[in-house]
């Protein structure tokens, strides 16, 4: 299967986006810091958002606030909107809430086989996500579970309809999860590391099943990951999170040609390259602190080799760089910092 | 055993898995975890194990340290047939052989100090006791970049990098001169990958030791190693340089992979050639080639006949019927600068060394 990934998908701008979040802050029982803190990006219809960071950067938080899945308490929104189509998600019941996910805003997640009820046939699971929402016959909707997983490829899809999950392989049970987000058309799919347990010759498989399937649709997606691999594989844009912040946003050829932010740059420079040995990796030294250490000002600033007084005791804002690339540090631009390049 | 001798050697090296006759039922299929590998690993050099899940890749692993009895071919350690070996000279291969795991979490035991779980080697082998060993602890310690101090400490105290700095330490513990470390890097995250790499590198010159990687992270194995092996189902599809395998891959299979993997860089996307299909059952593997099935160039050869390990070019080995006959592979743009100048010309910020401590306790 050969297609291609490259190029801009169709973006419609001019107008409200399809999703805004604004200065959101999550926080959770017993704990003084925030979690997410201070996170602020856009969504257009048919756009590819990526958040990347490591583990426990606040990335899956973000998305799970956005859909109303965290459980509250000890979750708690401590600050921000977030408007998806002209309705503003906070303040949602439950309810409506219900009515929306699975419907225009549908999740795949990490791990498949936890996400699927293993002691139903997967054409009822995906059936049920058409009738929820959907005025359809039993019948209806069996028919459209087929075409669903015609759609995502699956091999012999009658005889699909009536396996249990655990018949299937983690490709496919991943190939089902996305009929079942696909199953209404959503406006928006929300992807929380949808390849990450799968092989490489899998991943790229589903990666270019969910680029078509989007094109097609002109679905947006906000995909969380890792992987910085992916992402340059994806994304239109990407947003960089460490310790709950943002701390670098833009365009992904601004990300990867041009980053700003001392997070971003050991990020990408710590990677080994598939083209050539380079000597030693730069590592960016430490780890990440726990929440309960996080620093007040900058919470990149215990592993950060600029970082001074300030950095530590103030908050860097997010300011642009050039238009539609933000980063949050003081000592912008790096090249002052670099010796023998100081202007 | 001269220096030329391999320091370890596979020859046929067969497990299967299950398939006992179980009367009075049916035999059931065995799994062919392990069909037939043969390479060897010279002294000195790092040599890297790559493939999917259910490749066999783990149970290679298990059988070269003889953690698991192969059913047919053997193991030779510097030159000698470790699958013979008697119980007195298993515990010297021990000694001189040790694994660095996956998952720091689950590989040490919660209920041992740090001090107890770096000194446990010395103890059982009997290298040192008392105040040599704690002695010998704090080194080590010191050697993977951890603090004296933290020999008292339980491993639930540290993050995962350095519990994976403590599997190492355990590992040298008792100066093996080969180490296995089975995907030493997967669990942990993208800036903490980067330490323990170099870490695995100085340890590397510095002991005089042979590594063999097992991984699925082909720019890291581009990055650390001397030769890969390339498995599929059980079986080694292509070996040689990883110079010479990532530029000129000569197995449908290599290319594959080379062609799947996604890399750091934006410009790289593009058409391209992917498998089709999930890779088949160990129990029941195609026959002929055992890749052919997801293969785009597969032909009548292909479904008939199992391709064997055959040399291409000068230290490159391929199992494919047509590795003669392949197009090139077009993937040229995947091997292109990996990093914006900006970028690489900012990293110089991380070269004004030394910094914040290294731990956050």
């Amino acid at each position: 299967m050969a297609s291609s990934v490259k190029g801009r998908r169709s973006i419609t701008r001019g107008g409200e986006p399809l999703l805004a979040v604004e200065d959101l802050a999550v926080g959770f029982d017993g704990l003084d810091t925030a979690l997410v803190d201070g996170v602020w990006f856009t969504l257009e219809r048919g756009e590819t958002l990526c958040l990347v960071g490591e583990s426990g950067c606040g990335k899956s938080v973000t998305a799970l606030a956005l859909m109303g899945l965290l459980p509250r308490p000890p979750a708690r929104i401590l600050r921000g909107r977030a408007r998806f189509a002209g309705h503003e998600l906070f303040a949602m019941t439950e309810r409506q809430l219900a009515d929306l996910r699975g419907d225009r805003v549908a999740m795949i997640f990490q791990e498949p086989m936890t996400s699927l009820n293993p002691a139903f046939r997967v054409g009822d699971q995906i059936a049920e996500a058409v009738r929820r929402h959907r005025p359809v016959s039993r019948a209806g909707a069996r028919t459209r579970a087929l075409e669903l997983l015609k759609r995502v490829r699956i091999p012999a899809p009658e005889r699909r309809l009536d396996a249990y999950p655990h018949q299937l392989s983690g490709g496919m049970r991943q190939r089902v999860m996305i009929a079942m987000a696909l199953a209404n058309q959503p406006e928006l799919l929300i992807a929380d590391e949808p390849t990450t347990a799968l092989d490489v010759t899998i991943q790229a498989q589903i990666l270019e099943l969910i680029a078509e399937l989007q094109r097609e649709a002109g679905t947006a997606l906000l995909l969380v990951t890792h992987d910085l691999g992916v992402v340059a594989e994806v994304a239109d844009r990407v947003a960089v999170m460490y310790a709950g912040r943002f701390v670098e946003q833009g365009s992904v050829e601004q990300i990867f040609s041009d980053p700003q932010h001392p997070y971003t740059v050991g990020l990408l420079g710590s990677l080994p390259s598939l083209r050539q040995r380079e000597g030693r990796l730069v590592a960016i030294p430490g780890a990440v602190p726990p929440p309960a250490l996080w620093p007040r000002g900058c919470r990149f600033a215990t592993r950060c080799p600029l970082a001074d007084e300030r950095c530590r005791r103030e908050i860097p804002r997010l300011s642009s760089i050039t238009p539609g690339h933000h980063a949050a540090c003081f000592k912008l631009p790096l090249e002052r910092h670099i010796p023998g390049l100081a202007a | 055993m001269s220096d030329t001798t391999p320091i370890l050697e596979a020859r046929g090296l067969t497990r299967h898995f299950g398939g006992a006759a179980n009367f009075p039922f049916r035999r059931a299929a065995p799994i062919r975890a392990v069909d037939g590998v043969s390479f060897s690993v010279r002294r000195g050099e790092t040599f890297a194990i790559v493939g999917e899940s259910g490749c066999g890749k783990s149970t290679l692993v298990r059988l070269l340290l003889r953690l698991l009895t192969p059913t047919s071919g053997s193991v030779y350690y510097d030159g000698a047939d470790v699958t013979q070996t008697s119980a007195a000279g298993l515990r010297h291969l021990r000694r001189e052989m040790q694994i660095i795991f996956q998952d720091p979490f689950s590989s040490l035991n919660p209920r041992m100090t740090v001090g107890q779980l770096v000194g446990e080697p010395l103890a059982v082998h009997r290298i040192a006791s008392g105040k040599a060993r704690a002695a010998q602890v704090a080194e080590l310690l010191h050697r993977v970049g951890l603090l004296p101090e933290h020999a008292r400490r339980y491993p639930h105290e540290f993050s995962g990098g350095q519990r994976q700095r403590i599997g190492i330490a355990r590992a040298l513990a008792c100066a093996p001169r080969l180490v296995i470390g089975d995907e030493p890097v997967s669990a942990l995250d993208v800036s903490i990958r980067a330490q323990i790499i170099n870490l695995l590198e100085d340890l590397k010159s510095e002991f005089d030791l042979t590594l063999v990687l097992v991984a699925h992270d082909l720019a890291l194995i581009r990055h650390t190693c001397d030769r890969v092996a390339v498995m599929y189902l059980g079986e080694i599809v292509e070996l040689g340089d990883v110079e010479r395998v990532f530029e000129y891959p000569a197995h449908p299979y290599t290319r594959a992979l080379l062609a799947a993997i996604p890399v750091p860089v934006p410009a790289a996307r593009g058409r391209r050639q992917l498998p089709q299909g999930d890779p088949p059952s160990p129990a029941a593997p195609p026959p002929g080639c055992r890749f052919h099935p997801r293969c785009p160039h597969a032909e009548q050869v292909c479904r008939e006949t199992r391709p064997l390990l055959t040399e291409r070019a000068r230290g490159q080995f391929a199992a494919c019927h047509l590795a003669g006959r392949l197009p090139a592979p077009a993937q040229s743009s995947k091997l292109a600068p990996a990093k914006g100048d900006a970028g690489r010309r900012r990293l110089a910020i991380y070269h004004r060394r030394p910094q914040p401590a290294a731990g956050f306790r």
